[in-house]
């Protein structure tokens, strides 16, 4: 008791808010492999790395050394740089991915949700988005425009919209129904403020878990269009880019494929193992929204 | 029960018309002019502009929506502007392989996931359960295509059991088409294989906390029995609901596998059409698998009514 009383009154309620989470192993593993690739990425260039880009012709498909730890590729770049690098390209595009999805589809939830009369109409049209599997309309909008990473965020986003929407609109048409929403209503409260008061903080659980899905699937989808070849520029060092140079090699140098495999399938467990976690923590009956 | 096929087939009418309307404007929206593309680079104007009123582009956008759609409904996706030969020419072509792994894949998966889905279900919190857990994220954690390369690395290349790639027809016999078929059958399946096992599992465990299962159990019915019988069968709506669902996955697979194979079909087509851009090709190869994964999922919804009588009302 006295430990508490001395505790400044900040860190306390902290703590025992993120006590449940902590005690679930998912969200421990997941988390710390998550913030240990995020930190990697951010300090990429204190890891021991050169530059990612750099051309040495001299160098060609060498073999693990003191100098080059993982070997090099094709154009003598040094193989371990370009992994940790391109953990910077998969994690910028997970989360901007997560972030728009997620931004554009609860403005568009809580509207389909709130009024009935957008329901018909954009549930139809969220309808026949998810008719088309998302990775084919992911290649084909790709497709339409030069490959940049804006180009390749924009083109996981739109068909990740449809999942964001349905989730939204569920748990809007249950809190509508919420005695505190219609005593909101009945003193007045204007349309926007009860969507956003009083509706809104519903969601935040649900959306946190799925946030991270999404953030799992565009890495894994930007790295299956990249190996295509129809992804990012070859030149930006991603674990897709990677695997796709590499696979010419298979027979004669795997590693320059299961490096960058190994990075991307951690990530990907890592980030899945947290979604997992949260779910279970937040409200085991999240998962039957999704 | 012919009223709710109906329902259902309606219901199907605004989804099929979204679907059209975004890959039509997938081809309006795309840079360059088809018409240039068509005419090559030595191209007179008027040479282009013949063309471009033989392909309907001289249209407003509106008419050329329908007389696309109108195209469409008579079976005619148009040509492929690089190979000059009909859309859906290509596509049969390229269909024997995507189905032979595609139903490789579906049988491999099922077999496999239901009663290992099962007995973790009715054995919740064994090592059995709980390594099935494990797998489950693990398999959703892996790339296709890095799982394939594992694949390819210990069958193909250290055991040299299997072929590293290439497609066999099962018309060429039986043992060289599975032997061919095998590593893509795993790589595709594992995903698919652990969403089908999880879903199992759960609906069986939720099953066997049922009423009717401590009855079965109190008039003597094995247990065996007791889970296939009773709680397996009452398990069946979620889990044809996620086989139905999981088949965008297969889709989005194949598109991937068969490059990493060398598998000479659809996905590999819509792939060499992206990286040349030959829209046409593209659009009908995604109006293909949008159609084939509506068809499925609706055959399902049907198939409720059929096991499930109280879904009909």
């Amino acid at each position: 008791m006295g430990t508490l009383a001395n505790a400044s009154p900040a860190s306390v309620p902290m703590f025992r808010r993120l006590r449940p989470f902590l005690g679930n192993p998912a969200i421990l593993i997941g988390g710390i492999l998550v913030l240990t690739i995020i930190l990697a990425a951010i300090w990429a260039p204190l890891l021991g790395t050169i530059d990612p880009t750099r051309i040495a012709p001299g160098m060609r498909l060498k073999p693990p050394s003191q100098i080059a730890w993982f070997g090099t590729d094709l154009f003598g770049r040094d193989v371990y740089s370009r992994a940790v690098y391109g953990a910077r390209s998969s994690i910028l595009i997970g989360l901007s991915v997560a972030g728009c999805a997620l931004t554009a589809g609860v403005m568009v939830g809580l509207v389909t949700g709130y009024f009935r009369w957008a329901d018909a109409i954009i549930m139809r049209v969220m309808d026949g988005l998810m008719a088309i599997p998302t990775f084919l309309l992911a290649i084909a909008l790709v497709s339409l425009t030069r490959a940049s990473i804006a180009t390749v965020i924009v083109a996981l986003t739109i068909p990740e919209i449809p999942r964001v929407v349905r989730l939204v609109r569920s748990v809007v048409l249950t809190v509508r129904e919420e005695p505190f929403v219609e005593a909101a209503i009945s003193v007045g409260t204007s349309t926007p403020k009860i969507l956003l008061r009083h509706i809104l903080p519903s969601t935040q659980a649900p959306l946190m878990v799925l946030g991270t899905y999404i953030c799992a699937s565009a890495i894994l989808i930007e790295a299956g269009l990249s190996f295509l070849g129809t992804g990012l520029p070859p030149e930006i060092p991603s674990w897709g880019n990677m695997i796709s140079e590499g696979r010419t090699f298979f027979q004669v140098a795997p590693r320059l494929v299961f490096l960058p495999s190994f990075f991307l399938a951690l990530t990907v467990l890592g980030i899945n193992l947290l979604g997992d976690g949260l779910r279970d923590t937040l409200d085991p009956r999240i998962a039957k929204r999704m | 029960m012919l009223g709710f096929v109906l329902k259902r087939l309606v219901g199907l009418i605004p989804v099929i018309a979204v679907v059209s309307i975004v890959v039509f404007l997938l081809l309006r929206l795309s840079p360059g002019d088809p018409a240039v593309v068509i005419a090559g680079d030595n191209a007179d104007a008027a040479t282009i502009e013949r063309i471009r009123a033989s392909l309907g582009l001289d249209q407003p956008l509106i008419n050329q929506f329908f007389i696309w759609i109108g195209s469409l409904l008579r079976g005619d996706m148009g040509m492929s502007i690089f190979s000059n030969i009909p859309v859906t020419q290509l596509i049969f072509q390229r269909i024997e392989p995507t189905a032979s792994l595609a139903l490789t894949t579906l049988i491999f998966s099922l077999l496999i996931a239901i009663p290992l889905g099962t007995i973790a279900g009715a054995t919740a919190g064994s090592w059995l359960d709980r390594s099935l857990m494990l797998v489950s994220v693990l398999g959703f954690s892996i790339p296709a295509f890095v799982l394939g390369y594992c694949l390819i690395y210990i069958f193909s290349l250290q055991l040299k059991l299997l072929p590293v790639q290439g497609f066999v027809s099962i018309r060429q016999g039986i043992g060289p088409f599975i032997s061919s078929i095998a590593l893509p059958t795993m790589t595709l399946g594992l995903a698919y294989l652990v969403l089908i096992a999880r879903i199992t599992r759960a609906s069986v465990l939720e099953m066997m906390g049922e009423d009717f299962i401590r009855t079965a159990r109190a008039k003597g019915v094995k247990e065996r029995l007791v889970v296939t019988r009773h709680a397996l069968r009452n398990s069946a709506i979620p889990i044809l609901t996620v086989i139905g669902i999981g088949v965008a996955l297969l889709i989005s697979g194949v598109v991937v596998i068969e490059t990493v194979f060398n598998i000479p079909g659809v996905g590999r087509l819509v792939v060499d059409a992206i990286l040349k851009r030959d829209y046409p090709v593209i659009q009908g190869v995604i109006l293909m698998f949008s159609a084939v994964y509506v068809l499925v999922n609706l055959a399902i919804d049907i198939g409720y009514a059929f096991l499930d009588p109280r879904v009909r009302y």
